[in-house]
C-alpha cells in the first residue's frame, strides 16, 4: 500500500501489546488503519485526519470523540495514544475477568469504560457532569426542533432522576448507578477483527 | 343508412387489442393504488399486496363469470422477462451498498444454506405425509416432493418488501431479509433445474450430484461475472454522453436489462446479475451523467417497479380463479405448516451460529421478524406454472395459490400487530427512565463514532483494496472528468445552504407557536428541582415522546431504503444536514487555526473558505 516512513517495531509492538491487551494482528490492523487516516505521513494524527472520516462528520458527539483521543492540550496524538484510547472498547474477555487483582486495572474493564464515557461529558474535569455541561451534550444529541426551554426540563429531570446527594449535578458514582441496568460492556465494546 | 353508419365509424378492435389490454390492465392497477392511498387508514391494517390480490380475485371472479372459462394465468414468460426485473433492478440499484456488504456473510449465510435447508426439509417432510395411505398421495414421488420443495422454499423480494414498508424494521434487519430474499434466486433456479433434469433422468448417479453442486457455484458466480461486465460498460458508455445528456438515463435501463436477459440465456441468475450490474455501475454513472438524468432515472426505476409489483399481485389473484386447481386440502394445510416450521427452525440455528461471529446480535425479536416475514410470492406462482404437465400438478398449483395467498394475507397482515406486541412486552418489563435514555443513545453515538474510527465494517481490508485499485485504475477510464467529487462538494454546498434558511426559518416557527409555549409554562409550573416528589406522569411522557422523536438516529437505526420516496428525501439525509451545519462552526474554527500552515493548498472556485479543506467530504451525499 505504498511506502510509509514509520514502520511498527516489534518492541513497540509488544508494549503497546501489554499494556492495551490488543492482539499481534489487531494491532498491525489498526496501525494500517492509522497509517492510512495519517495524511500528513508524520507518524502523528491531527484533528483535521479524524475529521476526513466523513461518518464522522455526521455523528451528533464527533467533536468530543475527536477531542477524547488527543491528551490535554494537545494537537497531536501518535499511536500509542490512539490504541491507547481504543484499548477502552475491546470487549471484556471471560479469562480477564478472574486475572490477578494485583495487577493495574486494564484499560477496558467495565469501570474505565464509564471513566471514559463519564469523561466525555466533563468538559471541565471537575468529577461533576453539571447541568451546563449535560445541556450541552443534550444539544449536540437532538434536532433543532427542541426550543431551549424544553431542553432545560429535560436536563433538570435528568439530574433529578440521578442525583443522590443533592448537589444538582452528577458525580461518576451516580453516573455509574443510572448504568447498573444497562449492559456496558455490550453497549461499549467493538469486536475488533483479528 | 346503417352502412352509412357503418362508413363514418367502423370499430376495429383486434388491431389495438393487445396494446390497448396490456394498457387498461396497467391503468387499472394504477387506479387501484390511489384508491388504496387515498383511504390513509387501510395501508396500516391491510398491506398493499393483500388489498391488490384481492382486486384481482374480484377481476378474475368477473373474467370467469363473463366468459364462462378461465381467466388468462399469468404466463410464466411475462412475468420473468418483462415482470420481475424493474422490480430487481430498482431493488438493486437503491440498495444500501454499505449495509449490504457489512451484513453479507450472514445474508449469504440465509440465503443459500437456509434455502436449502428449507427445500429439503419440506420436500422431505411433504413425502413422509405422502405415505400415509388415508390422503391418497401416494403416487406423488419423492423427486416430485422435492422439487415442489424447492420452489415453495423461495422466499420472495416482491412480497417482503411490499410487507416491511408497514413495519418499522432497523436497517440491519430490512437489509437481512431483503438480501436473502434476492439472493436466494440464485438458488432457487439450481434447485429447480437440479430436479427438472433429475425427473428425466432414468438413474441418478453420484456425478449428477457433484455436477449439481458444481452448478450451483456456476450459476451464482456467472451471475455476478456477467452483472459486472456490464455494470463496467454502463459506466464506460456514459463517459461519453456529455453532448447527448438527454439519453443518458436510457443507457442505464438497456444495460441492466441486457445483463439480466445475457444471464438467463446461459441459464445464469438473472436476478443476481442484475443486482450486480446495479451496484457495480452505480457509483460511476452518477458522477458521469447529470444531475437531471440521475432524477429522472431514479423516477423512472420506481414507477417501473411500482407498476411492475402492482400488476403481479393483480394477476396472482385473476389466476387463482378457474380450473387449474385440485384441492386437497391434507397436502395443502401441510405444506402450510411445514413452511411456517421449516423456516422457522432454519433462523432458529442459523442465528445460533450468527450470533457466535458478531458483537450486534440478531435478537428474539429480530429473529421472529425474520421468520415470520418469509413471505412467498410471485415467483413461487412462476415456477409452479413452469412444471411439465404430469399427473399432479394441479396440486401444486393449488398448494403454491393456497401458501401465497396464506403468508400474503395471513402473515402479512399480522405481523405487525404480533411486532408491537413484542415492542409492548418488552417495553413493560423496562421503561427507561430519561437520563437512561439519553445516556444510551449518547453510547450508541460513541460507539458507532469508535467504529467509524477504527475503521471497523467486516470487510474493511476487501474494501481499503478496492478503493485502492479504483482510485488507480477504474476510475480513470470509468469516470469522464477525474476531480468530479468536487463539483459534488459544490453542490452539496448549495443545497445546504439553500434549505438551511428553510429550516431555520421553519424551526423558528415552531418554538414560537402560541400552543407549544402554553404547554411549556403549564409544565414548567408542575417541574422544579425543588420539589422532586412531584413525579407527574403526563409530564413524563411528554419528555419520552420529544426525546423519541428528536434524538438524533443512530446509523444503524434508521432504515435507509423506502419503497416510495427517493433516497435523500429522508430522515436520516435531514439529520446528517443539520449536524453538518452545526459543525460547520467548529469546522471553520479548526481550518482557521490551520489556516497559516496551509496556505499554499490550492482553492476551490465557489466554495466558501471555510469549505476549503473539506474536498474529502465530497462523496458524503453518496451516504444518503
Amino acid at each position: 500500500m505504498g511506502s510509509r516512513s514509520t514502520l511498527l517495531r516489534d518492541e513497540e509492538l509488544e508494549e503497546i501489546k501489554k499494556e492495551t491487551g490488543f492482539s499481534h494482528s489487531q494491532i498491525t490492523r489498526l496501525y494500517s488503519r492509522f497509517t492510512s487516516l495519517d495524511k500528513g505521513e508524520n507518524g502523528t494524527l491531527s484533528r483535521e485526519d479524524f475529521q476526513r472520516i466523513p461518518e464522522l462528520a455526521i455523528n451528533p458527539l464527533g467533536d468530543r470523540i475527536i477531542n477524547a483521543f488527543f491528551p490535554e492540550g494537545e494537537d497531536q496524538v501518535n499511536f500509542r495514544g490512539f490504541m491507547r484510547t481504543l484499548a477502552h472498547f475491546r470487549p471484556i474477555e471471560d479469562n480477564e475477568k478472574s486475572k490477578d487483582v494485583n495487577g493495574p486495572e486494564p484499560l477496558n474493564s467495565r469501570s474505565n469504560k464509564l471513566h471514559f464515557a463519564f469523561r466525555l461529558y466533563d468538559l471541565d474535569k471537575d468529577d461533576k457532569i453539571s447541568r451546563d455541561e449535560l445541556l450541552q451534550v443534550l444539544r449536540m444529541m437532538v434536532g433543532v426542533n427542541i426550543s431551549d426551554e424544553q431542553l432545560g426540563s429535560i436536563a433538570d429531570r435528568t439530574i433529578q432522576e440521578a442525583d443522590q446527594d443533592g448537589d444538582s449535578a452528577i458525580s461518576f458514582t451516580e453516573f455509574v448507578k443510572v448504568l447498573e441496568k444497562v449492559d456496558v460492556e455490550q453497549k461499549m465494546s467493538i469486536r475488533f477483527l483479528h | 343508412m346503417v352502412s352509412a353508419h357503418a362508413l363514418l365509424f367502423s370499430l376495429d378492435y383486434q388491431h389495438v387489442q393487445i396494446p390497448f389490454e396490456i394498457t387498461l390492465w396497467i391503468m387499472l392497477a394504477s387506479l387501484a393504488k390511489i384508491g388504496f392511498h387515498l383511504y390513509n387508514k387501510m395501508p396500516t391494517v391491510v398491506p398493499e399486496s393483500c388489498l391488490l390480490i384481492f382486486v384481482g380475485l374480484i377481476m378474475g371472479g368477473l373474467i370467469y363469470s363473463l366468459n364462462d372459462k378461465s381467466p388468462p394465468v399469468m404466463d410464466s414468460d411475462i412475468f420473468f422477462l418483462y415482470l420481475l426485473p424493474p422490480i430487481v433492478l430498482e431493488a438493486g440499484y437503491f440498495m444500501p451498498s454499505r449495509p449490504f456488504f457489512e451484513n453479507i456473510g450472514t445474508i449469504l449465510l440465509y440465503a443459500v444454506v437456509g434455502t436449502m435447508w428449507n427445500a429439503f426439509g419440506i420436500g422431505l417432510s411433504l413425502y413422509g405425509i405422502c405415505q400415509v395411505k388415508y390422503f391418497n398421495l401416494q403416487d406423488v414421488s419423492l423427486l416430485h416432493n422435492l422439487w415442489f420443495g424447492s420452489l415453495i422454499a423461495a422466499v420472495d423480494p416482491v412480497a417482503v418488501l411490499s410487507v416491511f414498508e408497514e413495519i418499522h424494521v432497523n436497517e440491519k434487519l430490512h437489509i437481512l431479509v431483503f438480501g436473502e430474499s434476492l439472493l436466494n434466486d440464485a438458488v432457487t433456479v439450481v434447485l429447480y433445474k437440479l430436479f427438472k433434469s433429475f425427473c428425466e433422468m432414468p438413474s441418478i448417479k453420484l456425478v449428477d450430484i457433484l455436477a449439481a453442486i458444481g452448478k450451483f457455484f456456476l450459476v451464482g458466480i456467472g451471475g455476478i461475472f456477467i452483472g459486472l461486465l456490464f455494470g463496467v460498460f454502463a459506466a464506460f458508455t456514459t463517459r461519453f454522453t456529455k453532448t447527448i445528456r438527454v439519453i443518458e438515463p436510457l443507457f442505464v435501463f438497456l444495460y441492466s436489462y441486457l445483463s439480466y436477459l445475457t444471464a438467463e440465456l446461459f441459464h445464469l441468475s438473472g436476478i443476481v446479475a442484475i443486482i450486480t450490474c446495479a451496484m457495480s455501475m452505480k457509483r460511476y454513472v452518477e458522477a458521469n451523467i447529470s444531475q437531471k438524468s440521475h432524477t429522472t432515472i431514479k423516477y423512472f426505476m420506481k414507477m417501473w417497479s411500482s407498476v411492475s409489483d402492482t400488476l403481479i399481485f393483480i394477476f396472482l389473484g385473476v389466476s387463482t380463479i378457474g380450473n387449474n386447481h385440485e384441492w386437497n386440502w391434507p397436502y395443502i394445510c401441510f405444506t402450510i405448516i411445514f413452511c411456517l416450521i421449516w423456516r422457522a427452525l432454519g433462523v432458529l440455528v442459523l442465528t445460533f451460529f450468527v450470533n457466535k461471529c458478531h458483537v450486534n446480535t440478531v435478537t428474539r425479536k429480530d429473529q421472529f421478524i425474520i421468520a415470520y416475514g418469509g413471505l412467498r410470492g410471485a415467483i413461487c406462482f412462476s415456477l409452479v406454472f413452469l412444471l411439465p404437465e404430469f399427473s399432479r400438478k394441479k396440486l401444486f398449483i393449488a398448494a403454491t395459490t393456497v401458501v401465497i395467498l396464506f403468508t400474503v394475507f395471513v402473515q402479512g397482515m399480522t405481523i405487525r400487530p404480533l411486532v408491537d406486541l413484542l415492542d409492548v412486552t418488552r417495553r413493560r418489563e423496562t421503561s427507561p427512565t430519561v437520563s437512561e435514555q439519553i445516556l444510551i443513545r449518547f453510547f450508541d453515538h460513541l460507539l458507532a463514532g469508535i467504529e467509524d474510527i477504527s475503521g471497523h465494517w467486516g470487510q474493511y481490508y476487501w474494501k481499503d483494496k478496492l478503493e485502492y485499485f479504483n482510485s488507480r485504475y477504474l476510475q480513470k477510464i470509468l469516470l469522464r472528468e477525474y476531480d468530479q467529487p468536487k463539483s459534488s462538494i459544490v453542490l452539496l454546498y448549495e443545497k445546504l445552504e439553500r434549505k438551511h434558511a428553510i429550516e431555520l426559518a421553519e424551526a423558528g416557527q415552531l418554538i414560537h407557536t402560541p400552543s407549544s409555549t402554553s404547554l411549556l409554562r403549564s409544565r414548567e409550573t408542575a417541574v422544579s428541582i425543588q420539589s422532586p416528589a412531584s413525579t407527574n406522569r403526563d409530564i413524563m411522557d411528554n419528555i419520552q415522546e420529544i426525546l423519541t422523536t428528536n434524538l438524533y438516529k443512530i446509523r444503524r437505526v434508521a432504515p435507509a431504503y423506502n419503497r416510495y420516496t427517493l433516497p435523500g428525501e429522508m430522515g436520516t439525509a435531514e439529520q446528517a444536514k443539520e449536524i453538518l451545519i452545526r459543525r460547520h462552526k467548529s469546522l471553520r474554527l479548526s481550518f482557521s487555526q490551520s489556516d497559516s500552515d496551509q496556505s499554499q493548498k490550492k482553492l476551490h472556485p465557489g466554495l466558501p473558505c471555510e469549505w476549503q479543506g473539506l474536498e474529502h467530504l465530497g462523496h458524503l451525499p453518496l451516504l444518503f
